[in-house]
Formats: structure tokens, sequence, C-alpha cells
């Protein structure tokens, strides 16, 4: 049983070398981020989420949508509890996964078959799981006798394909997602496509944060739509799609 | 048998955390004895050193000698030192060399724990901001790197040990309780520090400074006999760094560290962790903000 329940969820950033304080406050007139405000002692703050209140149950697919600066990636982080909120509170229960940032953790200089091991560690892999899986992942990446080489001498689509096959080894219960990963060349693509779609399947709760309507509207069965911190509309993808995005011209 | 029982309990208990650390998460920004997050990091030890590894082979990748670069290095420093100040306090090079040899790693060692320690945070802030691990680990991480190259350095004492022929006796396996100890207050400090020059980046510089006088301070290039009388307790008695020292180096050198030493080692890692755990605990939520 997978669940996420915010209640009330505030994140409020102190920017403490803000130093032309000014400026920020005219800023507060231009609205693209969250709100800028001043706490007691002076310390510019920027309230990047609002009073976040919604629950999240098995099998659901949510898409957060919102300008740049909404708050999206900023609620991604709370629900992989990297940032604790200011006020209100959050449960999440369910094993968590994020592909937010797959190439997190990869050395360089160490070879792809290290990275494996560095990358899985990270990932919370035990030492046996990966060894047991790490032949899959040579084998899946196909990246044949490179994986003995440095990566740093890996191409970006290389890199890219090794980075991504580790972290869709794992098989989260929550999945947390920036965009939908797309990898590779022409004949990868269409791999990892597919294995996308498997890791999505099988998790009971899909949370991505997206400018595409496309993968709201077809993967998703809820939408988020987030502004200035809050959430501005909360329902069915295709009711928040056609209010975020207009509707579509038939 | 009670403790048996109780050790077995705190077994299972990492054993459970690991397997399940994420599965119920209740966030709040309420405060808690900093006490959970260290717990949690110890029960995961085997990633601070896989990555405390990595660090020390980055560090190394490309050259043959790796991190014997370091033993070496600090073997031509000792040797320079040596030279210098044995002559200027005309110490015979027998008794000297063996001490400041010892002093100086043992130095390197917890200067570079407390150093890096003030930078454990910032410089994982992008692990930080993404994963949601305790965050004493990467404390640990520093810890264990630190450790990696402490074993390096120390393969140049037994050297030295053979060169002047000085016996090394029965009391020398105090040593290792002496630098568990020492360790113990190191890494609370580490922690402390991460968690202050995170919030405050210029108390990094001011660390730094503090520690070169420190160095001067502390006796590891002049032998403690120098002193006498109100400079002798001012310096050595008052000194923290003195002790941490002492309960290595004394034993490897032949006596056993005074009460003294230990009481003040001792106490320094109690109340040390007491002050630090209330202090992580009620910012450790913060940290990922400080970022």
């Amino acid at each position: 049983m997978a669940l996420i329940d915010f209640q009330g969820v505030c994140v409020d950033f102190p920017v403490y070398n803000a130093s032309g304080r000014s400026l920020k406050k005219r800023l507060m007139l231009v609205a693209t981020g969250g709100q800028l405000n001043e706490d007691a002692t002076g310390v510019v703050v920027i309230r990047a989420l609002d009073n976040i209140t919604f629950k999240i149950g098995d099998g659901e697919r949510v898409a957060l949508l919102g300008h740049n600066g909404a708050g999206k990636t900023t609620l991604l982080r709370v629900l992989s509890s990297v940032y604790a909120p200011t006020s209100g509170s959050g449960l999440i229960q369910g094993k968590l996964g994020s592909l937010i940032d797959i190439s997190l953790g990869i050395d360089p200089e160490a070879s792809g078959l290290e990275n494996i091991y560095i990358r899985g560690r990270l990932l919370g892999m035990s030492a046996a799981e990966i060894k047991n899986k790490a032949p899959q992942i040579v084998e899946y990446s196909e990246l044949g006798d490179f994986i003995e080489m440095p990566v740093r001498t890996y191409s970006t689509g290389m890199h890219m394909r090794l980075a991504f096959t580790i972290s869709t080894t794992l098989r989260p219960e929550i999945l947390l997602m920036d965009e939908w990963l797309s990898v590779g060349d022409e004949g990868f693509k269409h791999k990892a496509e597919a294995r996308m779609k498997e890791m999505v399947q099988s998790t009971s709760i899909l949370v991505v944060a997206t400018h595409s309507r496309e993968l709201a509207m077809n993967t998703c069965t809820r939408a988020l739509w987030l502004e200035h911190g809050k959430i501005k509309m909360d329902g069915s993808s295709k009711e928040v799609c056609d209010a975020y995005f207009g509707p579509v011209a038939s | 048998m009670l403790s048996l029982i109780h050790a077995r309990r705190t077994i299972l208990q990492c054993e459970i955390i690991n397997a399940f650390s994420l599965d119920v998460v209740r966030m709040s920004n309420s405060t808690d004895l900093g006490y959970k997050d260290v717990h949690l990091a110890i029960c995961r030890y085997d990633l601070a050193g896989t990555l405390g590894w990595q660090d020390v082979k980055q560090r190394y990748r490309r050259s043959k000698l790796g991190p014997f670069w370091l033993t070496i290095s600090m073997g031509v420093m000792i040797g320079a030192l040596g030279l210098v100040f044995g002559g200027i306090f005309n110490t015979p090079m027998r008794e000297f060399l063996p001490f400041l040899a010892i002093g100086i790693i043992l130095w390197v060692y917890i200067s570079t724990v407390i150093n890096e320690g003030c930078t454990a945070f910032i410089s994982s802030d992008a692990i930080i901001k993404q994963l949601p691990l305790p965050l004493f680990l990467h404390v640990m991480r520093v810890i264990w790197r630190n450790a990696v190259i402490l074993a390096h350095n120390v393969v140049i004492i037994p050297v030295l040990f053979l060169v002047f022929l000085k016996p090394l006796e029965l009391v020398a396996f105090l040593a290792i309780p002496g630098l568990l100890l020492s360790t113990l207050t190191l890494a609370w400090v580490a922690l402390l520090a991460g968690v202050l020059c995170t919030r405050y980046r210029d108390l990094t510089q001011i660390v730094a400074s503090v520690l070169q006088i420190a160095f001067y301070l502390t006796p590891i290039i002049w032998m403690p006999g120098l002193l006498s009388g109100r400079r002798s307790f001012f310096f050595l008695e008052m000194n923290p760094f003195y002790h941490l020292i002492e309960v290595v180096r004394a034993p490897l050198l032949g006596s056993a560290p005074t009460l003294t030493n230990w009481v003040v080692s001792a106490a320094l890692a109690l109340v040390g962790w007491i002050i630090t755990l209330w202090v992580h605990g009620k910012y450790k939520n913060r940290i990922s903000y400080w970022l």
C-alpha cells in the first residue's frame, strides 16, 4: 500500500546572500517565482510551496504542471524527503525511487562497472544485489567491452545509457520523475521507452513534473497545476490539461 | 545476558531500517535528537565506505604509486622537519624523529578531518539535494577517507622504529583504543563543524586558521618536556589536541597515557556528542535548505 498524504505543506527558502534586498522586493511584483518575503530578522525568504494539501493513493499517476518556478521541482524534492516542510506535515508510505538526476554519483574516472557499484549503492542496493544485476545491466546498456573503460571515454549517449540502465533497475513503489526520460539513439530509444513503461506500470504511484500535454494526458490519471507555490487546480488530467494548455482544437 | 539480547536487538533494528528505511516517512518541521540520523548513517556504513574509498581512488586514479605519494611526501616532510627542529632543540634523533613522525601523522589526520568536516555537507550538496540519505553519512565518508590515508601514512612509523632499532613495547597496543577514542571525538567535531559551516560559510576559514595556530601550540614539533610549571599547564593540560594525540602517541613511544589524558579524551567525546546530537537534531532538517 503506497500513500502520499500532504497536509498544509509550506516550504520557505531563506536567502542569506541576498544583498540587494530592495531589488528583491521589487522583484516581488514580477511574477515568475514563488513569493518573496522577509522574516522577522530581515532575511529574505522565498515561499516556494504554500499550503499544499493533497492525497495520492495506490494506482494514481500524477502529472505536476506549472510554469518555471511554480514549485514543481521543490515539490518533487519534498516528496523525496530531501526538504522537510517548514510547516505542515507530510506522510509518505512506500519505497521511494527517483529518476530526477540519473547521473548523480557517476565518477567519470571510474570504469563503467565500478560506476554500477557506486550508483547502485547510492540507490540503496546491497553489494550482493548489485553483483547479481551487474551482468544484466552491462548487457542491457549494450556497452560491451567499454564497461571496463573509464566513463570519461564514453560518448554522451553511452554515458546516458549506462546511467539510465542502472537507475531503471530498481522497482520502487513510488516513482518520482522530472520529465519523461528518453535516451540513446534510435534503436536504444525504443528499448528504453519499453523499459520506462514497464517501470511505470510496476509502481503504485507515479509523480512526474512535465511540460508535455501528451505525457500528462496519456500516462497520467490526475494532474496538479501549481502556480506561485500554490495548487491552482487539482483534478483529472483531462480537466486540468484543458484548463492549463487550453482546450484542444479538434 | 541482557546486554547480549540488547545487542542482538540493535543489530536486528539495523537490518530492518536498512531494508525498509524509506518505507514510511513522516515529515514535519518538528525537531528531535540527532540520534536517529546518526544511527541510520551508521547502519549504512558500507555506503560511506564505498564513497570514501572512491574519493581516495579518484584523487590518485592515474598515478602509478597512488596514495603512497602521500606516504612519500609525508616521509620527506618528517625528515626535513626532524633535521631542522631536532637540531634547534638539540634532541637526539632517535628520540625526536619517532615522536615527530607520530605527532605529525596524527595531526594531519585530526586537522584534515575537521577541515573537511566543515565542508562535508557543502561538497556533497548534489547528493543531499537528490537522495534522502542520513546526513551523518557524509561526515562518516570524510572520516573514512582520512582513515584510509592515515593507514597509508602509518607505514612510516614501523620503518622509523626499525631504522633506530627502537623496540615497540606491549603497551603500544593501547594506541588502538586511543585512536578509536580520538576518532569518536573527531566525529562529533566534524559533524558540528559541518552543520555550523553550512549555515555560516565564513566559519570554514576561521576553523582553518584556528587549526593552524593549534598546530604550533600543541607539542608536535616540540617536545612537552621543554615546558614547565604554569606554561605546561596551559599548553598541555588545557589543550584538547594534546590529549587527543597523547592517547595514541604515548603508548607507541612506550609509556601508557596518563589518567588525565584518558579522562579528558573520554569526557570530550561524551560531552561533545551530547551537545552535537542536540544541535544536529535541531538543525538537520535545515541543512538541505542552507545548501
